[in-house]
């Protein structure tokens, strides 16, 4: 029996223990009160963060291109609608299985697979893989009858960049492919406009402008489950469409200059003399970029990558080739402006039984029997080589290639804009003493008088230097896109105050120039050169005679350029072969430059045609038909020019 | 007349029991239980299906259960204290049997309407034993061996069956119950510190018998990030809806973390997290003091009883309604490890709420027969 004492005391003991016992609970209840305010008061933020990261997430959306138009507004780069299949990753449950499905469907090739589950590793579960970029219409209706079979595929209305005149332009406008890890890092604007499946700029101008064509990337915000599975859309920042750009390009005349090139290796380059602006530039042979949109085929790749005629070269800025005899216009100005020689300084050429002589070696004119007594003006228009072979001994190397270079030439034209633009060669005293190392010879002097040696020379420089010696002697700007502010009327008032000005004791002094800034010392050394070139294309016993043209408002000037491959050796020019017996490789490249309309220039070109043999027979016949097609867009042009000035 | 004395002093009218009912106690467990009807129906985004309607049944059936036993007199439960622990031990052993699985652990018994988690009971039952057993013995007595023995063998038995099913939540709160009221009855304080002491120095060689996923849960509380997608998960996305919440919190239906299923478990261990996501720190604070006061009135009907077994169970009781509320809460917020225990009344769980009401009206049945010393 319990006693009543000990019930008391029993009592006691229970209460005592139960107070310590709740005073535990308060602390314990204190431990969790202080937890929950130091989560939900005082780190709130961060919490808030943290579960807006969860359930947040962000799609980018890709830009459309903007789209490229030729001078009249004929686009040619454009962007297309294309099929595709895309794949939603977190709804796909056996992905070996949904790729062996479509792989049935719309026939993807082993490689493609490969690439598929390649792209596969580096995404995210929540990702999207597109796995065909472009479904002919018969896949793509056929993967929608089989779409309930295929979870997670996504049949998709996409845009893609589309070429409409493929073959023709691809050395101008480049093409686009996905962008590589390489393109993300060195351009901000691709990084911070990356969406999957992003096609950037390979090369030409959708490489160089790809700042401006890309746009921007649209963003759409999408509340998501834990799963990652889309619940609704929060926000949506649409896309914006890159700028749309205008070339400089007359589509007719870069056809024109393409179809005269084709089957051939070669180049046309056209620009207007006064602007700038790069009217052709045709290289041959091309390929289609259409193809690269969506990763070229290994076949077609090998086929483009071993042409003989190497297509990828773009011959019209990476193509080297020596000037031959159309510098020779170059050589007489700069003699002329020196005072070396005057319009009575006369050579005899002798033909090759008396070649010139200069230490025991000897140079040949190309003309066997010899040209006789020669003038300036003659030597250009016949080119002979003996009189240029005296005129570059007397000017020396080092003044030519002062002129040379403040012609245009050994610099690149278009500056930066173009990756694979080349600079060339210019040779002087110095350059070999500094590149080569090695002190200059007088004969080498002797043969970059007629454009050969060392001097290497890019087609669009001999139309820069053309240009520039047709417009009076005036430095311009070469374009390849269209700028409002380049004004001709401006240019033309710039020039006519140019002109007026007395010139300074330096002019001669290697120096730099503004644009549109006289480069000559005396306007009638220039004259007395385009007179020559008058010469050469609209007299007898010119080397381009053949190639005129009868009608005054197509005249024009200009001088031809046979460009030697390998040494004429003397058992060569004993054979004397035909050009189809000489093996296409070791045949002389042929060159051709213009002006024209010759009473009042405007536009200057130059032609390529590698291994063509001579510039007379090869090269000048194209400049003939491309002159016609050029002036008679000239009316056209000027209208679209002042329309384009009116709306500025 | 010494017969009809005897029977008036322990009779009690109809009209008396009605009086003599807490009826604050049962206004305090209506609120949270409507509060949990709610919180259900949130996890279930605003759907009224399923889970929602399975806890608002069991909840009506179980809480008029609680206002129907609260008349069973106390004496009962007293004299059956003891078939009421075998009861348990048989049915845990049962589980052995024929339990059914879940996701690793074999905690149930199908009874057709529903399925019994004997362990849940056994929380109960634990109590109601040890007051039983507490109450007669003198407190001279408790501190010999004999006495010390025999509760430690009751405790160990179900907790050995529980934790191999396994299932340590559930143990480490019949294990905590037990020794409330061992403690409560007046043990010395120095037992308790040996045995703490004793727990320390085993701890290595109780972690090294733990499952691997204990193992985890444990390794994980003390660094949340060492798995964040795997162990740590729960925690760390407990812990961003919570804090998420703010003051006042996402309101009702809204909470993002539990809505768009980034919170795991959120009917059942976790529903305090959706609560407090919805309803900030106001609200978690609101239900804290609901439960607070919930156990003040426990106490308080103990105070005010005669008998030392309604003492020590209501005692009892509300330390291991306290131990519930305490390891969850401070689970979900990261205070303990996650180790599965239901939030009493709120959490989704049929057992849970048969024991907590069945618990809550052993308490009323000691409000109601206050005045009864039993065994006296």
């Amino acid at each position: 029996m319990i006693k009543k004492t000990d019930n008391l005391n029993k009592n006691k003991i229970i209460s005592r223990r139960l107070f310590v016992l709740v005073a535990a609970k308060i602390g314990l209840l204190g431990i969790v009160t202080s937890r929950l305010y130091n989560l939900q008061i005082s780190e709130k933020q961060k919490y808030e963060v943290l579960s807006d990261k969860n359930r947040i997430r962000e799609w980018k959306t890709p830009p459309q291109r903007g789209i490229i138009t030729d001078y009249f507004n004929n686009v040619i780069a454009d962007n297309q609608r294309v099929y595709q299949v895309h794949l939603s990753l977190e709804e796909v449950s056996n992905f070996n299985n949904s790729i062996f499905k479509l792989k049935n469907i719309i026939s993807l090739k082993e490689d493609e697979i490969k690439k598929i589950y390649e792209k596969k590793e580096k995404s995210k579960p929540w990702d999207t893989l597109i796995i065909s970029e472009n479904l002919s219409w018969n896949e793509f209706s056929k993967l929608n009858l089989y779409l309930h079979e295929l979870d997670g595929a996504k049949p998709v209305l996409s845009t893609s960049r589309y070429y409409p005149y493929s073959n023709d332009l691809v050395h101008v406008v480049g093409y686009v492919g996905d962008a590589t890890t390489q393109d993300i890092q060195n351009k901000k604007k691709i990084e911070e406009n990356f969406v999957p499946g992003l096609k950037v700029g390979k090369i030409g101008i959708e490489n160089s402008k790809d700042t401006d064509l890309i746009g921007n990337h649209g963003t759409k915000r999408y509340e998501v489950n834990a799963s990652g599975k889309k619940i609704s859309e929060i926000s949506y920042n649409k896309e914006t469409q890159g700028e749309n750009l205008r070339t400089t390009i007359d589509l007719e005349i870069q056809q024109l200059a393409q179809e005269l090139l084709k089957n051939q290796a070669g180049s046309i380059c056209v620009m207007d003399i006064y602007t700038g602006e790069v009217i052709t530039m045709a290289s041959s042979p091309t390929y289609d970029p259409n193809k690269f949109t969506h990763g070229i085929s290994t076949k077609d790749w090998n086929e483009i990558k071993n042409n003989k005629l190497r297509p990828l070269l773009n011959k019209s800025l990476a193509g080297l080739y020596s000037p031959g005899s159309t510098i020779k216009p170059l050589v007489a100005l700069a003699a002329l402006e020196y005072g070396i020689i005057d319009t009575k300084f006369k050579v005899n050429c002798k033909g090759h039984d008396h070649p010139y002589e200069l230490y025991g070696e000897r140079y040949h004119c190309w003309k066997k029997n010899g040209h006789g007594w020669m003038s300036m003006r003659n030597a250009i228009k016949q080119s002979c080589d003996i009189y240029f072979y005296e005129v570059a001994r007397l000017l020396g190397v080092d003044k030519l290639s002062l002129i040379a270079k403040r012609y245009g030439l050994g610099s690149k034209v278009l500056e930066d804009f173009f990756l694979e633009e080349k600079k060339g060669i210019v040779p002087s005293t110095k350059w070999k003493k500094q590149v080569l190392e090695q002190s200059w010879y007088l004969g080498e002097t002797v043969i970059t008088g007629i454009g050969q040696g060392y001097i290497q020379t890019t087609p669009l420089q001999l139309c820069l230097m053309t240009a520039q010696l047709a417009n009076g002697g005036y430095k311009i700007k070469p374009n390849l896109i269209y700028d409002k502010d380049v004004d001709l009327d401006i240019i033309k008032s710039k020039i006519e105050s140019e002109k007026n000005k007395s010139v300074s004791q330096n002019i001669l002094k290697d120096q730099e120039f503004k644009y549109y800034e006289r480069l000559y010392r005396n306007p009638n050394n220039l004259k007395l050169v385009l007179d020559a070139m008058y010469g050469s294309t609209n007299e007898q016993f010119g080397t381009s005679f053949r190639s005129r043209h009868k009608e005054d408002k197509y005249k024009f000037a200009g001088k031809t350029g046979t460009s030697q491959v390998k040494r004429i050796t003397d058992q060569d020019r004993e054979l004397d072969l035909d050009l189809e017996e000489i093996e296409y490789k070791s045949r002389d490249h042929a060159l051709f430059v213009a002006f024209a309309p010759y009473d009042k220039p405007r536009y200057s070109l130059s032609v390529l045609i590698e291994h063509g043999g001579s510039g007379s027979k090869a090269a000048a016949p194209l400049a003939n038909k491309l002159i016609k097609k050029i002036l008679d867009r000239h009316e056209l042009r000027e209208k679209i020019r002042k329309d384009l000035k009116n709306i500025a | 007349m010494i017969l009809s004395t005897s029977l008036n002093s322990n009779s009690y009218s109809f009209i008396d029991k009605l009086r003599a009912i807490d009826y604050f106690l049962i206004i305090i467990v209506a609120i949270i239980g409507s509060m949990s009807v709610f919180s259900i129906y949130s996890t279930e985004s605003g759907n009224f299906s399923f889970y929602t309607k399975n806890h608002l049944t069991r909840f009506l059936v179980f809480f008029s259960m609680f206002f129907v036993l609260s008349f069973v007199r106390v004496s009962f439960w007293y004299r059956q204290a003891y078939i009421f622990y075998i009861l348990g031990i048989l049915l845990l052993l049962l589980v052995i049997f024929f339990g059914i699985s879940a996701s690793g652990s074999k905690r149930w018994i199908n009874l057709f309407i529903m399925n019994l988690q004997p362990s849940e009971l056994m929380k109960i039952a634990i109590i109601v034993c040890f007051a039983r057993y507490y109450h007669r013995i003198q407190s001279s007595d408790i501190q010999s061996y004999k006495y010390l023995l025999q509760p430690i063998i009751l405790l160990l038995i179900p907790c050995y069956l529980v934790i191999t099913q396994p299932d340590l939540g559930t143990a480490i709160l019949i294990a905590g119950s037990g020794l409330a009221i061992i403690w409560l009855a007046g043990l010395n304080l120095k037992y308790f510190i040996y045995s703490g002491l004793i727990l320390l120095v085993s701890l290595p060689f109780v972690i090294s018998i733990l499952k691997p996923y204990q193992k985890s849960r444990i390794l994980t509380f003390f660094n949340p990030d060492r798995d964040p997608l795997g162990a740590g998960y729960q925690i760390i996305q407990s812990k961003i809806a919570i804090g998420s919440g703010g003051l006042l919190g996402k309101g009702f239906l809204q909470g993002t973390q539990s809505y768009l299923e980034f919170l795991p478990e959120k009917h059942t261990d976790f529903i305090f997290t959706l609560f407090s996501e919805e309803f900030g720190f106001v609200g978690s604070m609101l239900l804290i003091l609901l439960y607070a006061l919930l156990i003040y009135r426990i106490i308080r009907i103990g105070f005010s009883s005669r008998s030392f077994f309604a003492k020590l169970y209501c005692y009892g009781f509300a330390s291991a309604l306290f131990l519930y509320i305490f390891v969850n809460i401070a689970m979900v917020v990261g205070l303990l490890p996650i180790v599965g225990a239901p939030l009493p009344i709120m959490s989704y769980g049929g057992s849970s709420m048969l024991s907590i009401m069945l618990g809550l009206s052993i308490v009323m049945s000691c409000k109601i027969y206050s005045r009864d010393s039993i065994g006296n």
